[in-house]
């Protein structure tokens, strides 16, 4: 914020913290003198999270997502690297202090409290207004549908309602950065989490407040964000749309991690600015320049961008599954299978066939990396 | 359906476990059922008295007196042993190197024998050379367990209280380890106080165990013998005479059977009912 402007915008007691999140140069080690590469959880991390973003955290477990949300909300303090909200430096601040929300992955209920007195607890906490306590429990009570139970024992509720308490919790500030949820949605029933789901992306809508949801399920974080940061070994591999990681996946593990089935990743070989496939060109939308020796090249396409063509690719048809409005066709090359995705009316041939990749969909990565 | 055979064999394989509590429950209680309605005056005779020993032993002073006492001392060191293992469990640290020092140091009174638990504490307090005596003597203070009540009852207590506190630590401890550490991250991220998380996390997620340390140090306080045997041997006069050294006093010392066998089963009743009145009262809001 530049010195000068007006303070942010204050409504009733509570001023709002607008800002965005930078992550500089994060690095985290759980071990205290890490000395090789895998040491390291988070290896280097540089994110700036806009405000008023609805991100989606995804990767596999152990790749880092839990240690980069506890290093945002200070649970965790990083081995190395500056955690700024704004232009704050708040590395060094307490959790109480960040002004942030964090909901877990398994319920975190108060026992001896009632529902009433768990979703109040931080505010409370805060010394907010009784009468402002009561107005914003019974807001969030209506949202989760928990307003008959609000009298009720908090111990006495199944995982299902401790949970929309702890989410509850997570929701009931008005004056926070950021509100990031770590897997929130394991324990709840399937029929639940849809409903969930779409209240948590109406209220991000409706708030504005900038949201951290952390998956390894990749419906479930194309769905809900608008961004979504994709993780692999302690590493941010891509940040983008939904559209952008189908379209144009920047490492190897995006391009395999999202889809069903995930990207066709195949060995090959730079000849004369274009990549060849066992002795076949490949066409590309760019030419490319010849790499380095030692590195691993492999062209990657979706089975969406692969057709059966009169000429091309030669390959051989060894499975065919059909999940409704498409057929996987499973075919192989060379002893490399590759997956292509075909719509309804499309005959299939039934041995030997040639296919070709949708140029503008076809990408070359060398060592994981994109190139194109 | 599907047909059972009707094999009831199966029942001699429960003759060893039945012999066993037979021998060591059941028919020593019922020997004492037995002396508790009748009278002997020797030579094996017995005369039916039907209920008046126990008339006899609920009008007595005496028994009320050792049983006020037996209370007041079981009060007084749960209100000391409870708060004080929470809180030296709350201190204890919960990782490192440190954890197995701290936890055998606490084990060390639990492994110590009764009665040289007694004799221990006899020697250390005595005034003119326990370490102890010398020690509060020379502040000042007049200080002899052996000659004033108050002494007595502050040594007695003391001795109690270094003996049985880490039974309550050790309990708590694992209470408090067992709390998922979502729990504290949650409270940070919701502003809450040590006192909050001490109220809303650690109190209740250490209940259970608690009631069964309660449980524990009631019943055995309640029946303590050996210690203060050992210690003050129930004086001085009978300041210090709980109800067990009375019972062993009356049943050995004077050897009447009768009264004795009485007071052992209201004793028994007391522990039983107080125990199921301790253990109902803590376990009622669980059902909520």
């Amino acid at each position: 914020m530049l010195r000068g402007t007006p303070r942010a915008p204050v409504i009733g007691k509570h001023e709002i913290n607008m800002a965005k999140i930078t992550l500089d140069g994060i690095r985290h080690s759980y071990t205290g003198h890490p000395a090789s590469e895998a040491d390291w959880a988070l290896k280097r991390l540089d994110v700036v999270w806009s405000d008023g973003g609805a991100y989606a955290l995804l990767g596999p477990s152990g790749c880092g997502k839990t240690t980069l949300l506890n290093i945002i909300s200070g649970l965790l303090e990083p081995t190395e690297g500056r955690v700024l909200f704004g232009d704050r430096d708040v590395t060094d601040l307490p959790s109480d202090k960040r002004d942030i929300a964090q909901v877990f992955q398994f319920p975190v209920v108060y026992d001896t409290m009632t529902v009433f007195d768990n979703l109040a607890f931080p505010l409370r906490n805060r010394g907010v207004d009784p009468d402002r306590v009561n107005q914003r429990v019974q807001e969030i009570a209506q949202m989760l549908d928990l307003q008959d139970s609000l009298k009720n024992r908090a111990s006495g509720l199944t995982a299902d309602g401790k949970q929309k308490i702890s989410l509850g919790r997570g929701l009931v500030r008005e004056d926070v950065n950021v509100i990031m949820f770590d897997e929130p949605l394991t324990v709840i029933d399937p029929h639940l989490k849809w409903q969930l789901r779409s209240k948590l992306k109406e209220l991000h809508q409706q708030v504005g407040v900038t949201m951290i949801y952390v998956t390894h399920d990749q419906t479930e974080a194309l769905t809900f964000a608008d961004k979504v940061v994709v993780m692999h070994d302690g590493l941010v591999v891509q940040i983008g749309t939904p559209v952008e990681l189908f379209e144009k996946p920047k490492h190897t593990f995006v391009g395999h991690f999202i889809g069903s089935p995930g990207m066709n990743l195949l060995p090959c070989e730079i000849v004369g600015g274009a990549p060849s496939l066992f002795g076949n060109k490949i066409d590309i939308a760019d030419t490319i320049e010849a790499s380095a020796d030692g590195t691993k090249i492999e062209v990657g396409v979706r089975p969406e961008f692969v057709r059966f063509e009169t000429d091309g690719l030669p390959v051989e048809i060894s499975k065919v599954d059909d999940i409704g409005r498409h057929r996987i066709v499973e075919t192989r090359c060379n002893h490399h299978s590759i997956k292509m995705l075909v719509p309804e009316g499309v005959s299939i041939p039934t041995d030997k066939a040639h296919i070709r990749f949708d140029p503008a969909h076809t990408q070359v990565y060398a060592d994981g990396w994109i190139i194109t | 359906m599907i047909d059972k055979t009707t094999n009831q064999k199966a029942w001699f394989l429960v003759i060893p476990v039945v012999a066993l509590v037979a021998f060591n429950a059941l028919i020593p209680l019922m020997t004492v059922v037995n002396y508790s309605v009748q009278e002997t005056f020797g030579d094996n005779v017995f005369f039916w008295e039907g209920v008046k020993w126990f008339e006899t032993v609920l009008h007595s002073e005496r028994f009320h007196a050792s049983l006020l006492r037996q209370l007041t001392f079981t009060g007084i060191i749960l209100l000391i042993e409870i708060p004080l293992g929470v809180a030296i469990a709350l201190s204890m640290p919960k990782k490192g190197p440190w954890v197995s020092v701290c936890l055998v140091l606490m084990a060390l009174p639990l492994l110590i024998p009764w009665n040289v638990v007694g004799a221990m504490w006899n020697i250390f307090a005595l005034p003119d050379i326990g370490l102890l005596g010398k020690m509060i003597n020379g502040m000042g203070i007049d200080y002899n367990f052996t000659q004033q009540p108050m002494a007595a009852w502050f040594t007695t207590v003391l001795m109690d209280v270094w003996h049985w506190t880490s039974l309550v630590v050790l309990l708590a401890y694992a209470g408090l380890c067992s709390i998922p550490n979502a729990y504290y991250q949650a409270a940070r991220i919701d502003g809450a106080s040590s006192w909050a998380v001490f109220r809303y996390i650690q109190l209740p997620k250490m209940k259970r165990v608690l009631t069964i340390a309660i449980l524990l140090r009631f019943m055995d306080s309640f029946m303590i013998y050996t210690e203060p045997f050992v210690l003050t041997g129930g004086g001085p006069g009978n300041t210090t005479t709980f109800l067990s050294i009375d019972l062993v006093k009356i049943a050995l010392g004077q050897f009447d059977l009768g009264p004795a066998a009485a007071m052992s089963l209201i004793y028994f009743l007391i522990i039983l009912v107080l125990s199921w009145i301790f253990y109902t009262l803590m376990m009622r809001n669980e059902e909520q």
